[in-house]
């Protein structure tokens, strides 16, 4: 934690642990008998248990939305700028539950964890898991702290699938989605890149069926590469032309090199690292690599794959939609093309169509798909103004 | 509330379907939510206006209607609003037809360019007409399609479009019996309501 304790963050935080002994049906058939979640809250619960807010993560995500977890800690958690006291999310009047999805790396049950019935790891056996199956145990997670509606579901990117979950399947159990960022079900393009990503990871060398941590090892290198097809899909162009185009190169004679800064100021003629966003890539991977399970991100790139409500209602997401009975703040961001504002009106469109409240921005924003986690003026302050008026509705319903 | 807009509300029911083309910072939807508990939705551009209608709690849709209202489900609405930008829009004759499919009733308001006012402007200035309700300058208006009552009028006709009401109102929002014998000379805002013939 930076030396002095901003007042705007929720400050030091401890990750709970909640086990559950109940068995757990999957989508794919298959039962989990126990498992754990990983968890954290920011703020108080009010005495009717009518102001929490469930935070969903997507691809990478996890509990620590917010705050740090000791004085020494250098980062806070992936969505401190939004969640704390007097933010978009305030904690002074909210409170905020954030989880880690099972499947996960983070201390949830999930691949790196010990399978109950064997006693070892369960690697790659730990079962395909679906957003319709981490909502089923948010849902458990839910009765377990005692909130039978929240006030407010909110998630990005595959966060804002989990939204959309919980308004169809569990439509009683919350006012407000917030699904910002999102799609009602992947594209071939989107799939293919997920294709790319598992493909590297099974195929390099140290995967060893997955059971690469029995062998004391781990796929570094697919899960490098994955993590780099990945960054480039969260990345625009104009995002990547700011962020690596800061000095002349001496190549370029325009005063826009094209985001082709140089690493070393000139051209190795050989296959070396020539580009900053070159380096740049091999960072994030390399990073990425030695904190993220490769089996947790083949079973989230599949939960992603796998995500389409409209399955149970002949292929109609605005008939799915029809369950719904919250209100909806969607917002997408005009460079995104993982999942582009045109996936978001969809949504938008669908809702209109099931007659369902919706409220809908379009934020004009450089930075791709990656802007939902970034402190986008026009976007925090939608948001902050939807949830105060969220909390508007708790006061009055109180009076 | 907006002397216009009082006029309005007279015509919409308790406990319909509103939509509103251009709602602005959402404050007729404000009123007719409390006031006749209506289901409504808004579209509009602004980003300082969507915020606002996001924070009084009316839903609101970011979309520019010069894009059509193809998203909207046809008869999903009771009464479609278009208050003051019928003389933005690239097609405002399309829009009508638009609105007309989308709801049952459409109420147009537009400031009339038949206006004494603007004739005088034009006849002695030799100038396009400025004033309270049109500020801007030719070349940076958005004010692209000025009609007058006599022009929405032949429109209506040509469109199969049904005038149920239209009222002309001044600057201050008020009529008079002057006002209703000679509208197009001397109403500074037209109201019309409107439906399918």
């Amino acid at each position: 934690m930076p030396e002095e304790l901003k007042t705007d963050s929720v400050g030091i935080v401890s990750p709970k642990c909640i086990h559950f002994d109940e068995d757990l049906a999957l989508r794919s058939g298959k039962t989990l008998s126990g498992f754990d979640l990983m968890i954290e809250t920011y703020g108080e619960l009010n005495q009717d248990r009518s102001n929490a807010i469930l935070i969903c993560h997507a691809l990478s995500g996890d509990h620590h939305a917010a705050g740090f977890h000791s004085e020494s800690d250098a980062k806070p958690g992936w969505w401190d700028h939004c969640i704390g006291p007097g933010k978009a999310i305030d904690t002074n009047i909210f409170f905020v539950v954030a989880l880690n999805n099972l499947g996960g790396c983070a201390g949830s049950s999930g691949p790196t964890s010990l399978n109950p019935e064997t006693g070892k790891i369960y690697g790659p056996d730990f079962p395909v898991v679906t957003v319709r199956d981490w909502v089923k145990s948010q849902v458990m997670l839910s009765d377990r702290l005692g909130i039978e509606q929240w006030a407010a579901v909110v998630g990005g990117s595959l966060g804002g699938m989990q939204v959309l979950r919980w308004a169809i399947s569990y439509p009683e159990r919350l006012r407000h989605a917030v699904c910002i960022a999102a799609a009602p079900k992947l594209s071939a393009q989107n799939i293919a890149f997920n294709e790319v990503a598992r493909h590297s990871i099974i195929n390099d060398p140290n995967f060893h069926d997955g059971h690469y941590l029995e062998a004391n090892t781990y796929p570094k290198l697919g899960l490098m590469l994955a993590r780099m097809v990945g960054h480039i899909t969260y990345l625009s162009d104009s995002a990547m032309r700011e962020k690596f185009g800061r000095a002349d190169t001496g190549i370029e004679s325009s005063t826009s090199n094209f985001g082709r800064d140089l690493r070393s100021g000139k051209l190795s003629f050989g296959f070396n690292v020539d580009f900053q966003v070159e380096s740049y890539l091999h960072y994030q991977g390399e990073r990425f690599s030695e904190n993220f399970d490769a089996n947790t991100y083949l079973l989230m790139t599949k939960a992603l794959d796998y995500f389409d409500p409209s399955v149970d209602f002949d292929g109609d997401f605005s008939a799915a939609l029809q369950q719904a009975t919250c209100k909806f703040l969607v917002i997408s961001f005009s460079t995104d093309w993982r999942f582009p504002p045109e996936r978001s009106r969809e949504i938008v469109n669908d809702l209109l169509k099931a007659g369902k409240e919706v409220s809908y921005l379009e934020v004009e924003a450089d930075q791709g798909h990656d802007a939902f986690l970034l402190p986008i003026p026009r976007y925090i302050n939608a948001l902050k103004a939807y949830l105060m008026r969220a909390h508007t509705e708790i006061v009055e319903r109180a009076t | 509330m907006r002397p216009d807009l009082e006029i309005i509300q007279q015509w919409i029911e308790p406990g319909s379907r509103v939509l509103d083309l251009g709602c602005g910072d959402g404050s007729l939807l404000t009123y007719l939510n409390a006031a006749k508990k209506v289901s409504s939705i808004g579209l509009e551009i602004d980003a300082g206006n969507i915020e606002k209608c996001i924070a009084s709690g009316v839903n609101v849709i970011e979309q520019n209607m010069d894009e059509g209202l193809g998203n909207f489900q046809s008869n999903s609405f009771d009464t479609v609003l278009l208050t003051q930008t019928l003389q933005a829009l690239s097609k405002p004759h399309d829009l009508l037809d638009e609105m007309l499919r989308v709801g049952q009733y459409g109420i147009v308001t537009f400031p009339n360019f038949g206006n004494w006012k603007s004739r005088l402007d034009l006849a002695l200035k030799g100038r396009m007409p400025v004033s309270k309700f049109m500020p801007h300058q030719w070349y940076e208006t958005p004010n692209i399609h000025f009609c007058t009552v006599k022009d929405f009028d032949a429109l209506c006709h040509d469109s199969q479009i049904k005038i149920l009401t239209r009222t002309v109102v001044d600057s201050r929002h008020q009529g008079s019996w002057a006002m209703k014998a000679w509208p197009n000379f001397l109403g500074e805002i037209a109201i019309y309501h409107i439906t399918r013939k």
